[in-house]
């Protein structure tokens, strides 16, 4: 059992396969899009697999502190269109296996003319919290 | 209301019923309603035979469920027939439902969460909070597994290797919420070894006492690990240790080894160490050299290495590691801790700066860039 982040990316590199703008689809390719992932959302509920999900706005800043007493520097959107992550879905599954081949079907989610978009996903394992027994021997 | 009893009490109501011909899932489904008609009832009017009464009630539930269920009228008819409850002792229908909980056809953690909801009685909730998904995740996790064990017979015997990879996956998996996942394994494996005779499982049950009773020293107040060497040994739980090492003697003289006796054989060797410099490595080496005939794991043979590396220098270590496949888990913290043995500093700071960056969990992550900073410091120095 171990916890991984699927990260979807609007922009990723290197290109997808159907790599059609969505807003060239027909609604109705719209719509399955959405359904094939809700569908697999879904279905990841009724095998126990699926932790969370959530959708993010392209919008967005870089921010760092700027030093003692001065507001935080912000540099507009993001500089590199890779950096845009559209939403991330975090599952629980038994295996890395098990991971790479859920965020196989994912990828495959439906574009123009219904074929798969064969978009990029991240797949990165969660750090997961202190297991009991691990003893390090070594310093 | 004894929360205690009602959970130590509760697979042996289960199993019952599910011997009597109840199907898995409707069984599970009327004793915790038996449960919850205990935490009503039992306050003010304390039954003689807890058991004997959830027993009883669990199978009235039951029953009525079914005559509810009129597609089923068939089936009813049969179960009617069935003998009326009472009072009863079975120790072997528990031993029957950790198998069924760690059947097989069940992925590793399906069998984890129906064995903590069936055998440990949690609910479902505790279970999530555990492994940190949401409820209706566990919800549906459980349902699944039950499905899948539904068709399952009871009374065939199980392996009891299974049973017992799934309970240290559930020692393994450490706390959070508001169960202990480590000391509830110890309960059910203490459980398990009541009503089965079997060495392994004694070498389980030692296994897990000893890890355990250094839980406390194995980490600092702010979280980040303490090395074994470095660890508080008056923090041990010198009563866990004990005890361990009373089962393992007991197991061990049965003459029947296998990996949990071994493991834990390695284990008693740390806990019996007055100090870190006292340790047994020659002993422990030769006790890796029998895991690794035992399960030829290569994780073994990195521990192995280390073992080696104390027993016989640091020379000697690099040498067994060097067998090794690289790829393996922490092999690269074992060869940066063997190479600072050994007087290569740099090199041993590169490995530890490499090593985190590979590391599976948060405090491991930590304590090996602390030491490749620490290195990195010495040698500015």
């Amino acid at each position: 059992m171990a916890k991984y982040l699927l990260l979807k990316h609007y922009r990723g590199a290197p290109a997808p396969v159907n790599n059609v703008p969505m807003d060239q689809w027909t609604p109705e390719e719209v719509s399955a899009h959405i359904q094939y992932m809700n569908d697999f959302a879904a279905r990841l509920e009724k095998t126990g697999e699926f932790v969370d999900g959530q959708a993010l706005a392209p919008e967005g800043a870089w921010v760092r502190y700027d030093g003692e007493g001065r507001p935080p520097v912000t540099d507009g959107p993001f500089a590199e269109t890779k950096d845009l992550i559209a939403g991330w879905m975090v599952i629980d599954v038994d295996s890395y296996e098990r991971a790479v081949e859920l965020a196989g079907e994912l990828s495959a989610a439906p574009g123009a003319g219904g074929k798969p978009i064969h978009e990029w996903l991240e797949v990165r394992p969660f750090l997961a919290a202190q297991p009991t027994v691990t003893e390090c021997h070594f310093k | 209301m004894d929360e205690a009893l009602l959970r130590s009490l509760t697979p042996g109501v289960l199993a019952i019923l599910v011997r009597r011909g109840a199907d898995f899932a409707a069984a599970e489904d009327a004793v915790q309603d038996a449960l919850v008609e205990a935490v009503r009832v039992w306050p003010a009017e304390p039954p003689r035979d807890p058991k004997g009464w959830l027993v009883t009630v669990a199978w009235r539930r039951f029953l009525d469920a079914r005559r509810a269920d009129a597609a089923r009228r068939r089936r009813e008819d049969l179960v009617d027939e069935e003998p009326a409850p009472g009072p009863a002792a079975d120790v072997d229908d528990t031993l029957q439902l950790y198998f069924l909980c760690a059947h097989p056809s069940l992925t590793p953690s399906s069998a984890v969460a129906l064995t903590l909801r069936a055998v440990g009685g949690l609910t479902t909730r505790q279970i999530a909070q555990a492994y940190l998904v949401p409820e209706a995740t566990m919800a549906q996790r459980i349902s699944r597994a039950k499905r899948t064990v539904s068709g399952v017979r009871f009374d065939q015997p199980g392996d009891v290797a299974t049973v017992l990879r799934v309970l240290y996956l559930v020692f393994n998996e450490g706390y959070s919420g508001d169960v202990d996942l480590a000391a509830e394994a110890i309960r059910l494996t203490r459980q398990l070894a009541a009503v089965i005779d079997h060495p392994e499982v004694a070498g389980l049950l030692a296994l897990m006492l000893l890890h355990h009773a250094r839980r406390a020293a194995r980490t600092a107040p702010d979280g980040s690990l303490v090395p074994l060497a470095e660890q508080d040994r008056s923090r041990w739980d010198t009563a866990s240790i004990a005890e361990g090492v009373e089962i393992l003697q007991a197991a061990l003289a049965r003459d029947r080894l296998g990996e949990f006796q071994a493991q834990a054989a390695i284990a008693a060797l740390h806990a019996d160490a007055p100090t870190a410099e006292e340790t047994d490595w020659v002993q422990i080496v030769e006790w890796y050299d029998e895991l690794a005939r035992l399960t030829d794991s290569p994780v073994v043979r990195l521990n192995r290495a280390v073992a080696v590396g104390e027993a016989d220098g640091a020379r000697a270590g690099l040498a067994a590691l060097a067998e090794l496949d690289s790829a393996l888990p922490r092999h690269t913290a074992v060869a940066a801790y063997l190479h600072e043995r050994d007087g290569d500093l740099a090199t041993a700071a590169r490995l530890y700066a490499e090593a985190a960056q590979k590391a599976p969990n948060l405090a491991e992550r930590a304590h090996l860039t602390r030491q490749a900073a620490r290195l990195n410091s010495r040698r500015r120095r």
